[in-house]
C-alpha cells in the first residue's frame, strides 16, 4: 500500500519539482538533456526577474479577485438568505435558474459579454472583469449560503420575528452572526476560481489590465523560450492559491463538495 | 404571524431582483443573443465583421450546416471527436486514479493528512499554470522523454504534444447511421432491463423507440453529408493533455469519494466483514455500489469540465496547434482572431446544448431530491 502511495506522491510532486529545479537554474544551464538534473550553483535572479514583469499583473489579479469575491459574497449571502428561509411562491424555479449559470460554457455568452463590457466603456478595464466574475459567481456562492443558511432552525428565526424583528433585522441578529463559515468558505473558493480564472481574462482585458494568468500564458506561449522565466512565473502566479490552501484546506473543501450541487 | 411571514417574502423577493435580474441579462438574454448571431451572416462581410453597428442578415441555420457537413469546417468537426475522446480518457482517468486513491488513504496510512493533501493540492491551481509546467515535461527531448535515461535505458522520443498520428480513425459520414443503429440498440437493451424487472409500459415504449431508431438507420443508408470521405479520429497528441488534466483533477475526485466514504455508516463495513467478506469483496460489493451517486455527481461535473476545456490546452500546446485543437478553442479563435462572429456564435451554441444535455437533468434530479428530504 505504502509503495502505490509513494508512487502517486512521486507523480504528483513531480512537476513541483521539476519547476523548482527548472526555475533555479541559470538560463544557461537548462537543457532539454539535463532537464532533471539539480541546479549546479542556485540562481534566484529568474525569480526576481519574474516579480519585476509580474508585479503589476499580480496587482490586477489582486484587485479583480478581492473585489470580485467579496462583492459575490455579500449578494450570495443575502440571496442564500431567501432562498432558505423566505422562500417566496416561484423561489424554487428561480433557483435553479440562477444555478444554471454556473455550468454554462462561457463560450455561448462570450460575445454579447464582450459588446457589452464594450458598450457601457469597461472594457480593457479591471473593473469590466470585477463585474463579470461578480455576476457569474452568483449562483455558486447563493447556492452555499443557501445551503448553510437551511441548517438554522426555522425555531430561532421564528423566535426573532415573534420579537418584532423584520426581515433584515433577522438577517443582522441572527443569520449573519451564524454566516461566519459560510462567508470563509465562498471567499476562499471565489478567490481561488477568480485568481485562476483565464477565458474571460483574455477576452476582455488589455495590457495594462491584465491579470496573471494572462500573462502567464504569454510568457510561455512565445517560441524559443527561456524556461527558467516561465517556471518562476508559475510559481509566482500558483503562491496566493496555494497558500489559501494550505491555510484554509478544510474549508477549501467545503467549497469543493458544495461544487457538486448537494450541501 | 401569516402577514409577517408574507412581508418578508416580498422584501426577500425584492432583494432577490438585482440579482435575478444580472443573472436575466448576463446569461439568458445573452444567450439569447448569441443563438440569434449563430443565425445570421454576421462576419462573412468584412467590412461589417468590426463595425460598431454591423449590419448582419438572417441565414437561418446555413453556419450550422457548413460546421456539420460544409468543406471548410473540417477542422470543428476535428475538434468535436477530438472532444468526445478527451471526455472518455479523462473521466476514467479521474475516476480510477481518484478512486484508488480514495481507498488508500480511507485504510488510514501514517500521513494520512499529508498524503491527502499532497494529492489534492494541484486543484487549487489554475489552469495555466498546469499547462506551463507540462508543457516544459512533456518537451519532445526532454521531461518526461527522459525519464528512461534515468535509469539507464534508452530515452523515449514520442512528440506529446504536436503528435500527428490519429488512431481509431472512421469516416464522418458514417455518423448519422452509426449513432441511430447505437441508439437503437441502447434503447433494446433499455426494453430487455425494464422487460425483465416486470415493468411492460416502459419496456413496450423502449422498444418502440428501439425499432424507429434502428428504422432510422435504414433511412440514412444513402445518406452521406459530406461528398468525399473525411476521416476523423483520436489524435495522440491528446495523451499528454489528458495526462495533465488528470493530475490537476483526480484529487478533486479523490476528495469527492472521500465525503461519500465517510458517508458510509462504520456498522454497513463491519456487518459485511462479520458475514465474511474479504478486503476486495468488501470494496466491489459493498462500498462501491453504495458509492454510485458520488460516481455519477463526479461523472456530470467533470463531463462538463471536459467538455469546456479551454485554458489547459491553450497553456499547454497553444491556440494554434491544430492537433490538439477543442471546440470551446476554436470558438475563442473563429471569434476574436478570425471575426467570423456568426461562426464563433454557433459553436458557442453547440458547445452549451452539449453541456445542458448533461447538466439539465442532473439539476432536475437534484433539486427534485431536496424537495423531497
Amino acid at each position: 500500500m505504502y509503495l502505490v502511495l509513494f508512487l502517486a506522491v512521486a507523480f504528483f510532486l513531480m512537476p513541483v519539482y521539476m519547476m523548482l529545479v527548472t526555475a533555479l537554474k541559470e538560463p544557461i544551464a537548462i537543457g532539454l538533456d539535463t532537464a532533471w538534473q539539480p541546479p549546479r550553483t542556485w540562481n534566484w535572479a529568474s525569480f526576481a526577474e519574474a516579480w519585476v514583469a509580474f508585479q503589476p499583473k499580480l496587482r490586477n489579479s489582486f484587485v479583480l479577485t478581492v473585489t470580485a469575491a467579496a462583492a459575490s459574497a455579500i449578494l450570495g449571502s443575502l440571496n442564500g438568505y431567501v432562498f432558505a428561509k423566505w422562500p417566496f411562491p416561484g423561489a424554487r424555479i428561480a433557483f435553479a435558474l440562477i444555478l444554471f449559470g454556473m455550468f454554462i460554457p462561457y463560450q455561448a455568452i462570450l460575445i454579447p459579454l464582450f459588446q457589452f463590457i464594450k458598450s457601457i466603456g469597461l472594457y480593457g478595464s479591471i473593473w469590466g472583469l470585477v463585474v463579470v466574475h461578480t455576476v457569474y459567481g452568483l449562483p455558486i456562492t447563493t447556492l452555499i449560503f443557501r445551503n448553510t443558511y437551511v441548517e438554522i432552525p426555522d425555531a430561532l428565526i421564528e423566535a426573532s420575528s415573534l420579537e418584532g424583528a423584520g426581515f433584515f433585522a433577522i438577517y443582522r441578529r441572527v443569520v449573519f452572526p451564524l454566516s461566519l463559515p459560510g462567508f470563509v468558505v465562498v471567499i476562499i473558493w471565489q478567490f481561488t476560481q477568480i485568481w485562476n480564472e483565464f477565458l474571460f481574462a483574455v477576452s476582455l482585458s488589455n495590457p495594462e489590465s491584465q491579470p496573471i494568468t494572462v500573462a502567464l500564458a504569454q510568457l510561455s506561449g512565445g517560441e524559443a523560450v527561456r524556461w527558467n522565466l516561465p517556471m518562476a512565473g508559475a510559481l509566482l502566479a500558483a503562491l496566493p492559491t496555494l497558500l489559501v490552501y494550505v491555510v484554509f484546506g478544510r474549508f477549501f473543501v467545503r467549497g469543493l463538495l458544495a461544487g457538486s450541487v448537494k450541501g | 404571524m401569516s402577514w409577517r411571514k408574507h412581508r418578508n417574502q416580498l422584501t426577500g423577493f425584492l432583494v432577490l431582483l438585482p440579482s435575478m435580474i444580472l443573472i436575466g441579462i448576463f446569461v439568458y438574454s445573452f444567450i439569447a443573443r448569441t443563438i440569434w448571431s449563430s443565425l445570421t451572416d454576421w462576419g462573412r462581410d468584412p467590412s461589417q465583421a468590426l463595425a460598431l453597428e454591423p449590419v448582419t442578415r438572417f441565414i437561418g441555420l446555413q453556419n450550422y450546416r457548413e460546421l456539420f457537413t460544409g468543406v471548410i469546417d473540417g477542422r470543428f468537426r476535428q475538434d468535436l471527436v477530438s472532444t468526445v475522446f478527451f471526455t472518455l480518457f479523462f473521466l476514467a482517468g479521474c475516476l480510477l486514479a481518484g478512486l484508488l486513491l480514495a481507498i488508500l488513504i480511507d485504510h488510514k496510512p501514517r500521513g494520512e493528512a499529508f498524503f491527502r493533501a499532497i494529492f489534492l493540492f494541484p486543484f487549487a491551481l489554475s489552469f495555466v499554470v498546469t499547462g506551463t509546467i507540462w508543457r516544459w515535461l512533456l518537451q519532445p527531448s526532454g521531461g518526461v522523454n527522459r525519464i528512461p535515461a534515468l535509469v539507464g535505458l534508452p530515452p523515449r522520443t514520442f512528440e506529446w504534444l504536436t503528435s500527428r498520428r490519429q488512431v481509431w480513425r472512421f469516416d464522418w459520414s458514417s455518423l448519422p447511421v452509426a449513432s441511430a443503429i447505437a441508439l437503437g440498440l441502447g434503447l433494446a437493451i433499455v426494453a430487455a432491463l425494464a422487460y425483465r424487472s416486470r415493468r411492460r409500459g416502459g419496456a413496450v415504449a423502449a422498444a418502440v423507440a428501439a425499432a424507429l431508431g434502428l428504422a432510422l438507420a435504414v433511412l440514412l443508408r444513402g445518406y452521406r453529408p459530406l461528398p468525399f470521405p473525411e476521416l476523423h479520429g483520436f489524435n495522440l497528441a491528446f495523451v499528454g493533455i489528458v495526462v495533465a488534466a488528470v493530475w490537476q483533477m483526480a484529487g478533486y475526485t479523490m476528495a469527492l469519494y472521500l465525503a461519500g466514504l465517510t458517508g458510509i455508516p462504520e456498522e454497513l463495513r463491519e456487518a459485511a466483514v462479520v458475514e465474511g467478506a474479504s478486503g476486495w469483496h468488501l470494496y466491489t460489493r459493498v462500498i462501491l455500489p453504495l458509492l454510485a451517486p458520488v460516481t455519477l455527481s463526479a461523472m456530470i461535473v467533470l463531463g462538463h469540465i471536459s467538455l469546456k476545456i479551454f485554458d489547459l490546452v491553450f497553456a499547454m500546446a497553444g491556440p494554434d496547434n491544430a492537433y490538439t485543437d477543442v471546440p470551446a478553442l476554436l470558438m475563442f479563435i473563429t471569434t476574436f482572431r478570425g471575426n467570423q462572429f456568426a461562426k464563433g456564435a454557433a459553436i458557442g451554441v453547440i458547445l452549451l446544448l452539449l453541456v445542458a444535455l448533461i447538466i439539465v437533468p442532473y439539476l432536475r434530479s437534484q433539486l427534485r431530491r431536496e424537495v423531497s428530504r
